[in-house]
C-alpha cells in the first residue's frame, strides 16, 4: 500500500500533462513504514531526455536518482518510489517494465492525453520478478 | 580487502534488513558474488538469469561507475564503498520504439479487450501483437469450433480456416462453432460467420479445400502459427512436416474418446511431431473419432489449451509447451506431462533430415493400399438397395454386423449378428462358409477391414462387404433406423 496526498496527485498529473505527448518522470520521496509506503514528496525529474530518448532506454538515469536519493537524504527521507506518464497509452507497465524494477519500490503510472490526465495506478513488482501488481493508494 | 556496500532500500528486506554490509573481496564482482552468497534471495534482482548485472542495475565505486572501469573486475581497496543504484526505465518509451509497426487499437477494441489491456503480461503491446498475427486452423470441428472461438474473441487480428466438410447432425455434439441453423452448411461459411459474430474487428479467411501436399507450403507462408484441428494421421503428419519446412510452431491437439493430448511442435525450439512419433501406426489401429466416439467437452478442453498456447506464442510469453507432451483423461479428470526431447535422427527436423519437401502422406500411413486393395483381394461390394431388394426376393444370406455391442443398441439391420471386429476371427466358426455373408458396420471401413482380416485368417466363404454401412441402409432403404 502507498500513502500519497491529493495534492501530490494532482502534481503527477498536472506534470503528465505539461510535458504531453512526452513522457514526465519524477522520484517519490517518503518513508517506508510498518503500514507501507507514505510519500512527502514529489520529486520531479527533468524532461531533457526528449532527444535521447531513443537512444536511451531509461527515464532516470542513476545519477539522477543519486542526486535525488541526496537530497532526500538531506531531509531524512528516501526514495519510496518513481512515477511516470504514459501518454495516449494505458497506466500499466509493460513486459519491459518487468525487466527493470525492483520489488518494494512503487511504480505510479499515470496515462495522459492532450489536455488531461486519465487513469492513475500504482504497481509493485512481485518479489519473484514473476509480474507487477496493481498496489492500493490511500489517498488521507 | 574489507569493502562496504549500501543495500538501496527496496532491497533490504533481501539482506536481512541491513543497509549496509562489508564483504571481503579484491575486486567489486567479488564483492557482488560475496554479498549475494550470503543473502541468495538478492541475487536475482541484482542478476539476470545469464548470470551478468541486470543492464539498469548500477554498482558505483566511490561515486564512479565500474562501467566505466573495468566492470566486475575493477579492484577494490580497504575501505571503498561499492553503491547499488538502479536506473529507471519507461515502458512506454518501448512500445514506441519495438511497436512502431503494430498496428494502433481504435477506442472500441481498447473497450473490448480491457481485461486484457489490465495485464502487464498483455498489455497494450501485447494486444497490438495480437492484432499484427496471423493464425491458420486447420479443421472446424470438434478442436477448430473453441480454437476459432476464443482466439476471435482475443482479437488475432487475422484468422485463416481450413476445411471443406459440411455440418451434419453428429457434429454438433462437440462442434460448438456450428448451430442447428447451420445444418447442410458449408463448415468453412458457417465458422466464419460464427466468428464475425464474435469479434466483427478481426478478419476472417476462408479455404476451402482439403490440405494437401500441393497446397500445404503456399498456405503456411501466409500464417504466423499453425493449429492444427485434424483428425486423421496423414493430415497430422502433413501439418507437421509443412510447419517444419517453413519453420512455423504447430500448436498440436489431439482427441479420442475420453483422452487427448497437446503440445506445441516448434522445430526450432524443440521437438516436432515426428521426434515423438516417427512412424504413424498402421491403419486401421487407432481408430478414428467417427468409429471410437468422442466425449463431446473433451475436445472443448483441448482446443482451449491451444488457444492458450497460440496466444503465449504471440506475446512472447515464456512457459510454452515445447518439449512437453500432456495427455489428459476427462473420465478421470486427470492431466499427466512428458518431457519430449528432439530427436537428432529426426527424419524432419534432425541433423540429417531425409524428408525436405512434402511427400504423399496418404501413402506414409498406409491408406493408399486401403482405399485401393491389390486386384486379387478385390473387396465385393453391395449397395444397401440391391441388400434389400435380395433379402426381399429371398435370397439365403446371413449379415454380419462388426460394430460394437453400444453401437448395435443405438440401430441395427433386422436379422443380423454381432461380432465386432475384434472378434471377427476368433469366433469365425460361428459364420456358415456356405452361405453368402454380407458385412456391415457403420459407414463400411471397419467390415472392409474384418473381410480382409477373414480372408487372411483362411474364411473361405464369400465375403460381401455393405457399402456406406447402416448409414447408407438408414438412408437408402429404412429412414426408421437412426444415424449416429
Amino acid at each position: 500500500m502507498i500513502t500519497i496526498s491529493k495534492q501530490q496527485l494532482d502534481e503527477i498529473r498536472e506534470h503528465g500533462v505539461r510535458d504531453y505527448p512526452y513522457e514526465c518522470c519524477g522520484l517519490l520521496l517518503g518513508r517506508y513504514t510498518a503500514e507501507g509506503k507514505v510519500v512527502t514528496e514529489t520529486y520531479p525529474i527533468s524532461n531533457a531526455r526528449e532527444e535521447s530518448a531513443k537512444r536511451n532506454r531509461f527515464l532516470i538515469t542513476p545519477e539522477e536518482l543519486m542526486r535525488g536519493e541526496r537530497y532526500a537524504a538531506s531531509r531524512d527521507l528516501e526514495v519510496v518510489g518513481f512515477y511516470h506518464s504514459h501518454p495516449d497509452s494505458p497506466a500499466v507497465p509493460s513486459n519491459y517494465d518487468l525487466e527493470h524494477a525492483w520489488p518494494t519500490y512503487s511504480y505510479i503510472i499515470v496515462s495522459t492525453r492532450a489536455d488531461q490526465a486519465t487513469d492513475l495506478f500504482s504497481w509493485e513488482q512481485q518479489e519473484d520478478r514473476s509480474r507487477f501488481n496493481q498496489e492500493e493508494i490511500q489517498c488521507p | 580487502m574489507p569493502v562496504t556496500i549500501t543495500i538501496p532500500a527496496p532491497l533490504r528486506q533481501f539482506a536481512g534488513g541491513q543497509s549496509q554490509i562489508v564483504v571481503e573481496a579484491k575486486t567489486a564482482g567479488e564483492a557482488l558474488d560475496s554479498l549475494t552468497t550470503t543473502h541468495s534471495a538478492l541475487r536475482r534482482h541484482l542478476f539476470n538469469d545469464q548470470n551478468t548485472l541486470r543492464n539498469f542495475v548500477n554498482v558505483y565505486l566511490n561515486d564512479e561507475d565500474i562501467r566505466h572501469a573495468s566492470g566486475p573486475d575493477t579492484p577494490v581497496k580497504d575501505g571503498d564503498t561499492l553503491m547499488i543504484v538502479p536506473s529507471i526505465a519507461g515502458g512506454s518509451v518501448i512500445e514506441s520504439e519495438v511497436g512502431q509497426d503494430l498496428p494502433e487499437l481504435s477506442n472500441e477494441e481498447i473497450m473490448r479487450y480491457s481485461r486484457h489491456l489490465i495485464m502487464p503480461e498483455v498489455g497494450m503491446q501485447g494486444q497490438r501483437r495480437m492484432k499484427a498475427a496471423s493464425v491458420l486452423m486447420i479443421g472446424t470441428g470438434g478442436l477448430g469450433a473453441p480454437v476459432g472461438m476464443y482466439l476471435a474473441a482475443a482479437g488475432i487480428g487475422r484468422i485463416g480456416i481450413v476445411d471443406f466438410d459440411v455440418v451434419e447432425e453428429s457434429n454438433l455434439q462437440r462442434q460448438i462453432i456450428h448451430g442447428t441453423k447451420d445444418l447442410g452448411r458449408r463448415k468453412i461459411e458457417s465458422a466464419r460467420d460464427r466468428l464475425r459474430d464474435i469479434n466483427p474487428h478481426i478478419e476472417i479467411e476462408t479455404h476451402e479445400s482439403r490440405l494437401t501436399s500441393h497446397n500445404a507450403m503456399q498456405l503456411f507462408r501466409n500464417y504466423d502459427v499453425i493449429v492444427d484441428g485434424t483428425d486423421n494421421f496423414p493430415t497430422r503428419y502433413l501439418v507437421n512436416d509443412a510447419c517444419v519446412l517453413s519453420g512455423k510452431p504447430n500448436v498440436y491437439g489431439s482427441i479420442f474418446r475420453f483422452e487427448g493430448q497437446a503440445s506445441v511442435f516448434w522445430a526450432e525450439k524443440g521437438a516436432c511431431y515426428r521426434c515423438l512419433y516417427p512412424e504413424p501406426p498402421p491403419p486401421g489401429l487407432v481408430p478414428s473419432c467417427a468409429e471410437g466416439g468422442v466425449l463431446g467437452v473433451l475436445p472443448g478442453i483441448v482446443g482451449a489449451i491451444q488457444a492458450n498456447e497460440t496466444i503465449k506464442i504471440i506475446l512472447g510469453a515464456e512457459g510454452l509447451m515445447i518439449n512437453r507432451l500432456l495427455l489428459f483423461d476427462a473420465w478421470t479428470m486427470k492431466f499427466r506431462e512428458f518431457k519430449l526431447r528432439k530427436d537428432p535422427k529426426c527424419p524432419v527436423c534432425g541433423e540429417n533430415p531425409t524428408v525436405t519437401k512434402l511427400i504423399d502422406y496418404e501413402e506414409f500411413c498406409g491408406m493408399a493400399a486401403h482405399q485401393a486393395p491389390p486386384p486379387d483381394t478385390k473387396l465385393e461390394e453391395i449397395s444397401a438397395t440391391e441388400l434389400n431388394a435380395r433379402r426381399l426376393r429371398g435370397d439365403k444370406l446371413q449379415i454380419i454386423d462388426v460394430r460394437e455391442p453400444h453401437e448395435f443398441e443405438i440401430a441395427q439391420i433386422p436379422g443380423t449378428k454381432l461380432i465386432p471386429l475384434g472378434h471377427v476371427v476368433g469366433r469365425m466358426n460361428e459364420i456358415d462358409p456356405n452361405a453368402e455373408t454380407i458385412v456391415h458396420c457403420k459407414g463400411g471401413v471397419r467390415s472392409a477391414k474384418a473381410i480382409a482380416a477373414l480372408k487372411r485368417a483362411g474364411f473361405q466363404g464369400r465375403l460381401i462387404n455393405l457399402k456406406g454401412g447402416i448409414t447408407a441402409w438408414s438412408e437408402d432403404v429404412d429412414p426408421r433406423v437412426p444415424k449416429y
